[in-house]
């Protein structure tokens, strides 16, 4: 094959140009492989029991940050406690999928009243809330507390009333619960999934 | 280490060796129990939110199947079966379907993109979607039809293994919640040694086609399952009996591609020259005037 000078010159051009383009960076990329950062490597892991049903399974929360003063936390990722004897780390598709509950638009955040034959929720405070309660309990227990019955056995009853617990509470809390309403009274006394 | 995951064993449309001296990683396995399985779909619901996927709320089909395919946000998904394998018994089988990371890889040797589906050391056959290009030929190449492609970004999507977790040393995310213990992670061996244990018990029970499910055809796969009528995989929504890699991918990748390859440099290689020798062949003026 000839080549003459002039032809020469061009292959050259296309080489050099071919070349720098790679150099400047249009080459083909270097097929990487690498698998997604572990997203819980630095976030700080809270145990805690799962809120829905009795079965109380524990879970970890997993928050962004490391609870540094100018850090607050946000949940990012809710997994089963492998530490914990009811369900080590395993969760139901409720319990597994406890992220979106937390970061519900619709979840309810603060006490509501409805008054009666009103069709509208409205937003009072904690301790508009407690007062009330306090009250209406105070009020139907005064009314309706049967210290004797009828043989005149001391009895102490007040069935007017019951209270409906948490199922997620620790052993602590559910004493003290207990407590507080067996200590009034109160016969109806049940956990909210008693299921 | 025996989980690396970074050790690389295959990558798509790459010549470039892979790294080969590190000894051979323990391959790992999840084993999905059929016989254990109450179609929960914890699992569904702990894939989602590990790996930050919300699919679109569906609509009821007749079955319980929700969503009712795979899809690039739900990359499993519990298919429902009612069957009578013997007249009168009726049977409700839930598969839990998702990418079964073979051995040998279809999605991976039809992938034209390079570094776009990669394969572990430890059996895991991940996508990067940053190289994905979004031909779709990994569902071509798929014998179990399970890559979606994404209508957001065009790029393919499915079941990682959870890579991630896996990479740190810890078990995929549907392993962890399964409440019934119907899926198991661990080695493969362990994971075949169970399954024989599993398989005893259901022929005990009177399941005389127990079996494990780790098709050869594909070299075996690193997600297996126990079924209980091991003699017929249709009968769990299709899973196919024997799978193999379409043909077409072999004859495409093996023989044509080299081929054209050739053919094509070999064009424009001869066509360089041709121009930098001959020139073109320009038409004159005398001989178009007259």
């Amino acid at each position: 094959m000839q080549v003459t000078r002039r032809q020469f010159f061009k292959i050259c051009a296309a080489g050099v140009s071919g070349s720098s383009l790679a150099v400047l960076g249009f080459s083909p990329t270097d097929a990487l492989a690498e698998v997604r950062t572990f997203k819980l490597a630095r976030t700080t892991e809270t145990r805690n029991t799962c809120p829905y049903c009795s079965v109380g399974c524990g879970i970890l929360i997993y928050s962004l940050g490391d609870k540094s003063k100018n850090a607050p936390a946000e949940i990012i990722h809710i997994e089963g406690d492998p530490d914990h004897p009811v369900n080590r780390g395993t969760l139901c598709p409720k319990g597994a999928g406890l992220l979106d509950f937390v970061q519900s638009p619709s979840r309810l955040k603060h006490p509501e009243y409805r008054a009666p034959g009103a069709k509208e929720w409205k937003r009072i405070s904690w301790d508009e809330a407690f007062t009330r309660i306090a009250k209406l309990m105070k009020d139907d227990r005064d009314k309706n507390f049967i210290a004797k019955n009828d043989k005149g056995d001391t009895v102490n009853r007040w069935v007017s009333t019951g209270m409906l617990a948490a199922s997620a509470s620790s052993n602590e809390t559910g004493y003290l619960t207990h407590k507080i309403a067996r200590s009034l009274g109160m016969l109806a006394f049940d956990n909210q999934a008693r299921v | 280490m025996a989980l690396q995951s970074l050790d690389i064993k295959a990558r798509s449309a790459t010549t470039t060796p892979s790294p080969a001296v590190r000894g051979e990683a323990i391959k790992v396995a999840k084993l999905i129990d059929i016989s254990k399985c109450i179609g929960c779909k914890a699992c569904q619901v702990a894939c989602m939110e590990w790996n930050d996927l919300r699919d679109e709320v569906g609509t009821n089909a007749g079955t319980y199947d929700n969503p009712r395919d795979l899809t690039d946000q739900s990359w499993t998904v519990m298919r429902f079966a009612e069957v009578e394998v013997q007249a009168g018994k009726l049977e409700w089988l839930i598969r839990k379907d998702g990418c079964m990371h073979c051995a040998d890889p279809g999605c991976l040797k039809a992938c034209p993109a390079p570094g776009a589906i990669v394969q572990y050391t430890n059996g895991i056959v991940d996508f990067h979607e940053e190289n994905c290009i979004g031909c779709g030929y990994c569902i071509t190449g798929c014998p179990f039809n399970i890559p979606r492609i994404s209508k957001k970004d065009g790029k393919a999507y499915k079941c990682t293994l959870c890579s991630d977790r896996v990479a740190v040393g810890m078990e995929p995310a549907c392993v962890k919640t399964c409440p019934t213990g119907a899926i198991l992670f661990g080695s493969k061996d362990d994971m075949i040694h169970h399954a024989e244990g599993r398989i005893t018990d259901l022929k005990e029970r009177g399941y005389q086609n127990a079996g494990l499910y780790d098709p050869s055809g594909v070299g075996g796969t690193h997600v297996m399952y126990v079924l209980q009528h091991a003699d017929q995989p249709g009968l769990y929504n299709n899973l196919p009996k024997d799978p193999h890699i379409s043909p077409m991918v072999s004859l495409w990748k093996g023989v044509t591609k080299p081929l054209a390859s050739f053919a094509l440099g070999l064009a424009v290689f001869a066509g360089f020259f041709h121009y930098v020798t001959s020139g073109p062949n320009e038409v004159k003026d005398e001989e178009h005037t007259s």
